[in-house]
């Protein structure tokens, strides 16, 4: 029952991501396409913080890398294909290199080597100006072609973006169902306990930092044909804040966590906008009592919610036990 | 037959400490046996330079006739050695069907094969026996955070049991749990004891549980080994008596 509830709720889903750009101007479009992807960067952010518990401060430096290796290969006349897998192995690689100081530091010394690194790329980018243009960034990106359709228009773009975005969530679902999940969570929640029931939790350490980094690079890979012209402000320090925010705003550790968070992060601050010079304070104070009151993020909000309107009676255990003594 | 594990003139100082000095023992297939000694005596310390999560300065640790010295402690599980640890070691955030499973999948195929096999690596039904067996069932779908105290250390226990070990090392199981609670896990140890042959060294506190559970104890005292032999003979030992059980 509840997998067949499971199922229509997920087809429900996909059929308002199909009829939610319909009849909206290019702008709503382009947000929606935002929203789709920098999902996609919150959910492999959400593999390496929220299921792996390893902090990482680095997802919009991994856009980064996604973002210029798709621009300069389809710039250079390749299809956005090669660029973007190209992207992708080459976040798998560096993330996977990220991960060997999680072997040896934790926590916020951990946060600071991952922020050092998103500096580092951020410098890189903005320093060598025969590979990223520097200051000046790259332009005129072509959006790919499918099966002869073009995308250059925005609503093909949003349902190319909503196809890879559905297989990328198709993907993720499946590592977070595997046993490699649950192994996760275990490194998350216990890691000495957990090698000592035969995880290898340095291996799975640097797995975790490789997948999320590889989430981050698809994101650039979409980013770079959507906007059609990256700087190295695109990626600096604040966007990995950003894609934290998602993750943690939605429900860390969730898999629909980062959906709902990106929604509150990118498109939120839209609907305040009829509060003029008012929405980003009012934004910060929701972001403020959401965390305070439910720092399991929105999903944790339902399901508290949940609880308080059906409660569970729970009998303990031990008392039929305790009446025997 | 062969011991399952032998312990060889180890040796770990910490500073201008000898927590554990010389200590040579072996533990024979089926056997229970206990170790014990006041607080500081080097028995966690023992305990976690046999399970790789403390490198000895000397000595050799061996399971099954391997030499297992300073190999990691995942590895050693993957060899046969189960353990149980003094604080609560549950996942507080997985199910107990999820941390039984957790406990065997990593014994299931490889790596990769279990990315692309079943979300459960085809061990539900043997974690529910394992849960039926420590009188969990009821408890099956609960997140294990929100157990009574003496239910983790159940659970604990069967983790530690899951992937069929043939040595588990109990770190003061009976720590901290009530005697009903006790009477029940000291009955399911030596019920698993007696189905599956499988040899325990137990660290405790307790000593009416250590000397009701084991057939052999080994005490310690400043990292040393001062005595060994049945409950009956410890209880009944001057130096033992002088060292740690008092007059």
């Amino acid at each position: 029952m509840r997998g067949t509830l499971r199922i229509v709720f997920l087809l429900l889903g996909l059929g308002v991501l199909v009829v939610a750009p319909l009849g909206q101007g290019n702008y709503v479009i382009y947000l929606l396409c935002s929203w789709l992807i920098f999902t996609i960067a919150a959910m492999g952010l959400n593999l390496t913080l929220g299921y792996a518990g390893q902090i990482s401060l680095a997802q919009a430096s991994f856009m980064a890398i996604g973002a210029y290796t798709t621009a300069i290969v389809t710039l250079a006349g390749w299809p956005w294909v090669v660029g973007m897998l190209l992207g992708v192995v080459e976040c798998l690689i560096v993330g996977l290199l990220l991960g060997f100081p999680a072997l040896r530091v934790k926590g916020h010394f951990l946060a600071f080597v991952t922020l050092a690194f998103n500096v580092l790329v951020f410098l890189v980018s903005r320093n060598e100006e025969w590979l990223t243009g520097g200051i000046y960034g790259l332009s005129g990106m072509p959006r790919p072609s499918v099966l002869g359709f073009s995308t250059m228009k925005q609503l093909p773009f949003y349902y190319f973006t909503l196809f890879v975005f559905v297989v990328f969530a198709a993907l993720m679902y499946g590592i977070i169902r595997s046993p490699w999940g649950r192994a996760f969570k275990a490194l998350r929640e216990n890691p000495i306990r957990a090698e000592s029931l035969g995880v290898d939790t340095r291996r799975l350490t640097l797995l975790a930092f490789a997948i999320g980094s590889a989430g981050g690079g698809l994101a650039g890979a979409l980013v770079s044909p959507l906007v059609q012209y990256i700087d190295p402000t695109s990626f600096a320090f604040g966007h990995s804040l950003r894609i934290l925010l998602m993750v943690v705003v939605g429900g860390s550790g969730y898999f629909f966590g980062p959906m709902l968070g990106a929604a509150i992060v990118i498109l939120m601050p839209e609907f305040l906008r009829f509060t003029e010079g008012y929405y980003l304070m009012i934004y910060a104070v929701l972001v403020i009592v959401l965390m305070v009151y439910c720092p399991s993020g929105l999903i944790g909000l339902g399901a508290k919610l949940r609880d308080l309107v059906r409660r569970k009676p729970v009998e303990r255990g031990d008392l039929k036990a305790g009446a025997q003594l | 037959m062969p011991p399952v594990l032998t312990v060889r003139d180890l040796s770990k100082a910490f500073g201008a400490i000898r927590a554990v000095d010389g200590v040579s023992f072996d533990v024979h297939p089926g056997e229970i046996l206990g170790l014990i000694g006041p607080n500081g005596s080097g028995k966690s310390t023992l305990f976690n330079c046999i399970l790789g999560q403390l490198a000895p300065d000397t000595g050799r640790v061996e399971v099954n006739g391997r030499d297992v010295s300073g190999r990691r402690a995942c590895d050693l599980n993957k060899l046969g050695v189960g353990r149980t640890f003094q604080q609560l070691s549950v996942f507080p955030q997985m199910t107990v069907l999820d941390n039984i499973i957790v406990a065997g999948q990593e014994h299931r195929g490889t790596m990769i094969g279990r990315l692309f096999g079943a979300p459960d690596a085809g061990l539900t039904a043997e974690a529910d026996r394992m849960i039926e067996f420590f009188r969990l069932s009821h408890l099956r779908d609960e997140m294990a955070g929100s157990l009574s105290y003496g239910q983790q250390k159940l659970v604990d226990a069967a983790m530690a049991f899951m992937a069929g070990p043939s040595l588990v090392l109990l770190d003061e199981p009976a720590g901290g749990v009530n005697l009903t609670m006790l009477a029940n896990l000291k009955d399911r140890l030596v019920a698993y004891n007696r189905e599956h042959a499988t040899t325990f060294v137990v660290i405790e506190h307790n000593m009416e549980f250590v000397m009701a559970l084991c057939s052999r104890i080994i005490v310690l005292a400043e990292g040393r080994v001062i005595a060994e032999g049945t409950p009956e003979e410890i209880r009944s030992n001057q130096t033992v008596i002088d060292a740690y059980l008092g007059g």
